[in-house]
């Protein structure tokens, strides 16, 4: 099979737009793509639009109904916070299967302030502090503590995510905060779930990010190639069973499967790879993560974090857009936002934050429930 | 309006005359325990494979995390907990009768599931509610 290319990609500024609606944020970014690669929505075959809160909305169709209705085939695609991931995935394979040759992938949310889940609501009485907590700090917190549990991870290492994270993202003019945290200030910041504090919780975005992917072909024809991302690979997994399932949601099985089968399709390993954008939704996240995706030996994390090997200049450098802590976290825009942002560092493009000589870059995402996405990219020859 | 307290969830089971108890089905496939009803068996895929079990009242700490900021009308903070039972099933719950300190919760403790009043907490019909609880032993 011919291989895939991300020609155009860009993302609005991620922020609080409460005037604009959801289609709107969505065509700001589809147009910021094609002007990045010098297309026309006519120029489009298909269009894969990712968007959760407004899943049976029909958001892809309303996009073209603000930027072009060119009667291209729509796929709406939900999948919790590997939305974005998914749709850009769906339209990567729409290309390898040689059905299309131009095709664009959007993302796309409007979020509200607060607490994410633990609303549960069956019949009877609420459960959330009767039986447990179902907020997504709690969740994630329970989840580091189980590092915690088997390697001796420490608050102020997972503290230590935030600070790095918020400081990078000071170098991220489309960041929604841009501001330097010390380790006390994140520490003594409000606690939301111990270890949780408030600064280590993603903060709750408006945004939307977009990509153009072309055949091989298709992009040497319109002479994109230049600054052109070849898609080495892309993988999707489900959450295999886990004895604590139930009560228990499991990020860490489906991104170990969905690494191995990434780096297996790559041909290639993490020691291999430049930058990574991996799914801090919460500080707590990103220590797992680090094992997870075999950025370090199984209970290295902490040593990992506390020797600033995954800072902006050292060896492998892990959400220099700020990520989810401070970039900002527009659930089914997140997954293509951080392909945007790896690709502007392999396209040498991402001026303070720059990874030097990036040539490889991964991005990963996981939707609770449980879904993980994960691409390798790589600058064109 | 029912006579006594109704259960908090449908896996806790309030034997007329006798102990509530939580339950949990057992796959006579591959042995695998999950809390509360299924039929079938997603971890070897067997079908109609689910024989209910009463889970045990003792188990150990796995996992945990102090919540301090909840939803209005919550009380914080609290440790909401993640026990495995002895024998299968894993439950999540409110530990209670230990500081809200994580100097004072250590992982692997062993804990007992209690069986209480859900806090006071009522439905529209002004139904009260028996709840579980975990407390160390």
């Amino acid at each position: 099979m011919a291989d895939a290319y991300i020609v155009g990609v860009d993302m609005i500024k991620f922020g609080r737009f409460p005037e604009k609606t959801v289609p709107q944020l969505g065509a700001e970014a589809a147009l910021l793509a094609l002007d990045d690669c010098g297309l026309s929505i006519s120029d489009m075959q298909a269009l894969y639009c990712g968007n959760l809160n407004q899943a049976s909305g029909m958001v892809g169709q309303r996009i073209l109904q603000e930027i072009g209705q060119t009667g291209i085939p729509v796929v709406n695609v939900s999948n919790a916070c590997a939305t974005g991931a998914t749709s850009f995935r769906e339209a990567w394979m729409s290309v390898k299967a040689d059905v299309y040759d131009l095709v664009l992938a959007v993302g796309v949310e409007q979020m509200g302030k607060g607490l994410l889940g633990g609303g549960g609501g069956s019949k009877g009485i609420s459960k959330e502090g009767l039986l447990g907590s179902g907020t997504m700090p709690s969740v994630f917190a329970e989840a580091g503590l189980e590092h915690t549990r088997n390697h001796g991870t420490t608050f102020e290492q997972f503290a230590k995510v935030s600070v790095k994270n918020h400081h990078h993202s000071t170098m991220n003019a489309k960041a929604m905060y841009q501001i330097e945290t010390p380790l006390e200030v994140v520490m003594n910041a409000e606690m939301i779930s111990y270890p949780n504090t408030k600064l280590m919780c993603s903060v709750n975005v408006d945004g939307s990010a977009a990509a153009v992917i072309a055949s091989e072909q298709k992009a040497r024809e319109l002479g994109l190639m230049d600054r052109a991302i070849k898609v080495r690979a892309s993988v999707l997994t489900s959450d295999p069973w886990q004895e604590r399932d139930l009560v228990m949601p499991d990020v860490n099985s489906c991104t170990r499967m969905a690494a191995k089968s990434a780096y297996e399709m790559a041909g290639l390993g993490p020691e291999d790879v430049d930058l990574v954008e991996l799914h801090d939704c919460f500080a707590t996240a990103e220590i797992l993560h680090y094992e997870n995706l075999g950025l370090c030996e199984e209970g290295g994390a902490g040593r990992l974090i506390d020797d600033g090997e995954v800072e902006l200049g050292g060896r492998i450098p892990v959400n220099v857009s700020g990520g989810l802590l401070s970039k900002g976290h527009p659930l089914g825009a997140t997954g293509i936002a951080n392909i945007y942002e790896v690709s502007t560092h392999l396209r040498g493009e991402a001026g303070r934050r720059q990874v030097e000589d990036a040539k490889i870059g991964m991005t990963h995402v996981i939707g609770l429930g449980s879904a993980c996405g994960i691409h390798i990219l790589e600058k064109a020859a | 309006m029912s006579d006594g307290p109704l259960p908090v969830v449908s896996y806790l089971k309030m034997p007329p005359g006798g102990e509530p108890y939580l339950e949990g089905h057992r796959c006579q496939e591959c042995d695998c325990v999950y809390l509360g009803e299924r039929q079938h068996c997603s971890k070897c895929s067997a079908r109609d494979s689910m024989k209910a079990v009463q889970l045990a009242n003792n188990g150990t700490l796995y996992s945990y995390s102090i919540v301090h900021r909840s939803f209005p009308g919550i009380d914080v903070p609290y440790i909401s907990a993640i026990v495995d039972l002895e024998g299968g099933g894993t439950v999540k719950g409110n530990l209670i009768g230990v500081e809200a300190d994580p100097e004072k919760i250590s992982f692997g403790m062993p804990v007992q599931v209690v069986y209480d009043d859900a806090l006071g907490r009522k439905d529209g019909e002004g139904n009260s509610y028996l709840s579980y609880f975990f407390k160390p032993s």
